[in-house]
């Protein structure tokens, strides 16, 4: 599998730096975990982040918290070691911890033609929805305010920005008015993150785009 | 420093964890208070990243961080839950194995190239250095964020992509 679509580097300072709302934090740590350039980028961005933590001139700590930190690591507690993350050949771990661990559980509903969709619970500032396209189906052009990232976990798509694959991840703005149409050879699975915030009701239905409005 | 995890990791050395104590602990308290921290819930938080480092010091892997690094991570995790009260999606974990014990070759080459970052990064130009500091601090939004660029990051990111190879041929 060789990954020909990655994060930018907007996005890896900000999944490193903590300021990406958790829908953009969902879609980055699912593209890390099949891409080890992006997660050697990561690092290197991390690192980054330490050294900035390194030199920043340091805040005297009150007397209480070094003892609060020795009764938490001599506290009886053992840790428990961290459960071992469910896996899957189509979802990376971090999307199973969304959808109750398996791609069974995924509660799709009908968008019509054969698409499917399934919208995941994260914070409001931006939202996720895994995307279940029949192979040789077009998606109709469903325009987007802000930013938009697309990560293939299944099959692949086309679209005039090219050619993706499992692991690849589209970055489009709104300037980019694209029309995705699933590979022939297989059901494609995409993870879909948007900025633009979940309008639920208040505004006219956008006639143009009534598909994969939420 | 990496020194210092070993002695937790080994020993449970307390006298380890206090020295890293003082030099750590007042500089996530820093870091979360510039984050919008208040004083208390920073040296809260300080004091669980802290111990957080000595709970998992078996998980620190020297040739691809250096402790600097390490509790940043921590501490910025941390202050996502804390702060903006979200999860924190994190990637698939990397197969781990028994030869977990990195080379001390490995080791000290990377330890000097987080070294080079940092002189690097001391020696920006005083704006380019303050927006980076921003940025981790987490007042920069998106666009602001996409427009930073110029940081040296090459050579450190090709060491870690090599420590990435040889864990995953390691896993085979």
């Amino acid at each position: 599998m060789t990954i020909k679509h990655h994060l930018t580097d907007a996005l890896l300072m900000g999944y490193s730096s903590g300021s990406l709302p958790e829908a953009f934090n969902l879609i980055v740590a699912a593209h890390l975990s099949l891409c080890d350039e992006c997660r050697a980028h990561l690092a290197s961005f991390d690192a980054v982040g330490g050294e900035v933590l390194e030199g920043t001139s340091a805040t005297p700590v009150s007397d209480s918290c070094l003892d609060g930190a020795m009764a938490l690591i001599r506290g009886a507690t053992p840790v428990e070691p961290a459960p071992v993350r469910p896996r899957d050949k189509t979802l990376p771990a971090p999307v199973l911890d969304y959808v109750g661990g398996s791609l069974d559980n995924v509660k799709w509903r009908s968008a019509g033609m054969g698409v499917k969709q399934a919208i995941l619970p994260t914070s409001p500032e931006a939202s996720a929805r895994l995307l279940y396209i029949p192979a040789g189906v077009a998606v109709p052009d469903h325009g987007h305010n802000g930013l938009e990232l697309t990560l293939v976990l299944q099959g692949a798509f086309a679209d005039e920005e090219g050619y993706f694959a499992r692991g690849d991840i589209e970055v489009a703005d709104e300037e980019v008015e694209h029309l995705p149409v699933a590979d022939i050879s297989e059901d494609c699975i995409c993870l879909a993150v948007t900025d633009a915030p979940l309008r639920f009701k208040g505004l006219l239905p956008r006639l143009a785009q009534p598909f994969l409005k939420i | 420093m990496v020194a210092l995890i070993r002695r937790i990791r080994d020993e449970r050395d307390e006298d380890a964890f206090v020295a890293l104590f003082n030099h750590y602990a007042p500089r996530v308290k820093a870091f979360l208070m510039r984050s919008g921290a208040d004083s208390a819930l920073a040296e809260e938080c300080a004091q669980e990243v802290m111990a957080t480092v000595w709970h998992k010091a078996h998980l620190f892997d020297p040739s691809r961080a250096s402790v600097a690094t390490w509790v940043f991570t921590i501490a910025r995790n941390r202050k996502i839950d804390a702060l903006r009260k979200q999860r924190r999606p994190e990637p698939e974990d990397l197969p781990w194995g028994p030869e977990a014990e990195p080379d001390q070759a490995d080791v000290l080459e990377f330890q000097q190239e987080s070294k080079k970052l940092g002189q690097a990064i001391a020696s920006l130009p005083d704006k380019q250095r303050e927006l980076i500091e921003k940025a981790y601090f987490g007042d920069l939004s998106h666009s602001e964020i996409a427009e930073q660029t110029g940081l040296p990051l090459g050579t450190i990111k090709s060491r870690i992509r090599l420590a990435l190879d040889r864990l995953r041929h390691a896993m085979k």
